[in-house]
């Protein structure tokens, strides 16, 4: 009698969990469908991008890869994507190097004022950019820096992405202390500490941090759009958006869908290469998105 | 001597720390706050970026400007004598905006938390589903994404294709008419729910399996678990995502811009208040009256930030006994 309960909340079970998986899987293919659309249709010739809603393509054409990769004034993506990657390289080198070292001081060092600096830079965390947006354009611009990518580099190597600073600090709070008691006894200097001791055993927080901090330089447009004036520093999605007329128009469709299908390559690749980090990163300080 | 060693001292204690802290420090003092006393200061003049020698103190004529429409002014005179014209597209900004944030963070939120409890069930392959709804979050902020949401809902796009071999005619194009253009901005909002979910999926997990089996027991059904455990337990998570939604919601811009095409859309019908200000800066280089506008918005979301905070704890529980 049991037994037939049993079975029968067992098979209860499968059934529950073959509808529940099938549920999550027609969901999920709406949800990926304009990605998949968006890709598919790239190679589709222009002419069908507009009549065909499908995915299965009828004919195969690299066209649209040909003319989208032309660019804008005479630049073409290769340099867009050249552009993008040393912004990202560059950004990535000052978060860790800035980022790390505040967060050091905050979680580790003893020092007067440090529960004061630590709140302000828990308020900046929350602080809406726009109101140091004017001001820091007049500046940049007195320094003669609009036009070029040390508006966006620069601050990357003074610790402004507050919610890096934040990670780190939870992370190495997580890092036990007798580690550090133990080389300052060997004579370890605080230094010495940093180098030795917190950045090896940080490895995973680094690693977060250099992975979001090259997702959101891609990705990032607005202030691609404020500093990077001239056509051949332009970053991929300041490129992008040349396909869009003013009204909003798009006169090479085919050749915007070919260079936004290439320009979501490499965050697919860090993705599903990093996947848990992106798990660690979203759930210690709720990254934004 | 004495005194001396006392400097000695202090700056033994700490110099290690604000050595460290120093490139955090200076980027703070350089820029953030002196930023922000500046465009604090600037919102109470009439800045121009093209001619910042003619600056002159205006008092509160820029947030006149913003707000003069509500008490049926369309131009007024400044504390310098000259006349000012209200800026009529400012309170349509505010309500494109506010219905944005109001109506896409709860939608995004509820979808969150109605996926994330679909998977956490002793289900095979979860990690691999999990990836998959978070694509559209790692991909949606993007440029790229904002022109393909162009294509999906423009009169000819893949959505009006799909509904027209179901047997619709006459169909609008979704971007293009000012009643319909900012809901496909909310849907695109929506669609980027993979934070918000694997942040309750991490807060879900916690809650341990023996509070749904003992009241079950009891016998309330999985509605009343939902409002009895579920919802309390999840409380303090529902609370974080829901500021940091809001927060960056009335912040959003890039899908503004790219669907309009650099303008507010048809109608100003998805006017986002940063593309306001952004028009304002540095289309017409008003940048006095954009500080004024960008004190306004931290303003706006301080100010509901800290009701949602206050009245938090009628609704937030921390857990208080077993």
């Amino acid at each position: 009698m049991e037994r037939e309960n049993n079975v029968k909340t067992g098979t209860r079970t499968r059934i529950r969990h073959t509808l529940t998986h099938l549920f999550i899987i027609i969901l999920g293919l709406f949800m990926i469908y304009p990605i998949a659309w968006m890709s598919i249709s790239s190679f589709k010739p222009n002419n069908m991008i507009f009549s065909d809603p499908g995915l299965i393509p009828k004919t195969v054409t690299l066209e649209n890869y040909v003319t989208g990769w032309k660019g804008y004034a005479g630049t073409t993506f290769g340099r867009f994507f050249a552009n993008s990657l040393f912004m990202c390289a560059v950004a990535i080198i000052g978060n860790l190097i800035s980022c790390t070292m505040a967060a050091y001081a905050f979680a580790r060092l003893k020092f007067a004022g440090r529960g004061f600096w630590f709140a302000i830079m828990m308020i900046t965390l929350m602080l809406p950019g726009h109101v140091t947006l004017v001001p820091r354009y007049i500046l940049f611009n007195t320094f003669g820096w609009v036009g070029t990518y040390l508006p966006i580099l620069v601050p990357k190597f003074l610790a402004t992405d507050a919610f890096f600073v934040f990670l780190l600090v939870q992370f190495i709070r997580s890092l036990p202390k007798e580690l550090d008691e133990a080389a300052t006894i060997d004579g370890c200097s605080q230094v010495g500490v940093f180098t030795r001791i917190i950045l090896p055993n940080a490895v995973p927080a680094l690693v977060t941090t250099a992975l979001f901090t090259f997702l959101w330089t891609w990705d990032d447009f607005f202030n691609h759009l404020l500093y990077l004036t001239k056509p051949e520093t332009f970053s991929v999605s300041r490129a992008l958006r040349t396909f869009v007329g003013d009204a909003g128009a798009v006169s090479n469709w085919g050749g915007a869908l070919a260079m936004s299908t290439l320009s979501m390559i490499p965050a697919f690749i860090l993705f599903f290469s990093l996947q848990k980090y992106f798990v660690q990163g979203i759930t210690t300080t709720g990254l934004k998105g | 001597m004495r005194k001396m060693s006392g400097i000695v001292k202090f700056l033994r204690n700490n110099a290690a720390g604000y050595m460290f802290l120093a490139p955090w420090l200076l980027g703070f003092l350089v820029l953030t706050l002196y930023p922000m006393i500046y465009s604090l200061w600037l919102g109470f003049t009439n800045y121009n970026f093209t001619k910042p020698d003619a600056t002159q103190w205006i008092g509160l004529g820029n947030y006149v400007k913003m707000f003069g429409p509500v008490f049926g002014l369309s131009e007024f005179t400044t504390s310098t004598g000259d006349m000012m014209r209200i800026d009529p597209y400012y309170l349509k900004s505010l309500s494109v905006t506010f219905t944005y944030v109001f109506v896409s963070v709860p939608l995004k939120l509820i979808f969150a938390l109605a996926v994330a409890m679909l998977m956490n069930q002793k289900l095979r392959g979860v990690a691999f589903y999990r990836a998959v709804y978070y694509i559209p979050t790692l991909l949606g902020g993007s440029v790229a994404i904002a022109v393909l949401w162009r294509k999906l809902f423009e009169k000819d796009g893949l959505l009006n294709m799909f509904l027209g071999t179901l047997g619709f005619t006459n169909l609008p194009g979704w971007i293009t008419n000012p009643k319909y253009a900012l809901w496909t901005l909310v849907l695109l909002t929506v669609w980027q729910f993979g934070s918000s979910m694997i942040i309750f999926l991490a807060g879900l997990k916690q809650i341990p399996q023996e509070y749904y089996e003992a009241a079950a027991v009891d016998g309330a059904n999985k509605v009343r678990q939902f409002f009895a455990i579920t919802i309390p337990l999840l409380s303090p998570v529902i609370l974080f995502n829901l500021v940091m939604q809001m927060i960056s919601a009335f912040q959003a811009f890039t899908q503004a811009y790219i669907i309009g095409g650099g303008r507010g859309g048809v109608l100003n019908s998805t006017l986002f208040y940063t593309l306001h200000l952004y028009i304002q800066g540095w289309a017409y280089r008003e940048m006095g009256y954009a500080s004024a506008m960008a004190w306004v918005l931290l303003l706006i979301i301080g100010v509901l930030t800290a009701i949602v905070l206050r009245t938090s704890n009628l609704w937030v529980s921390y857990g208080t006994g077993e």
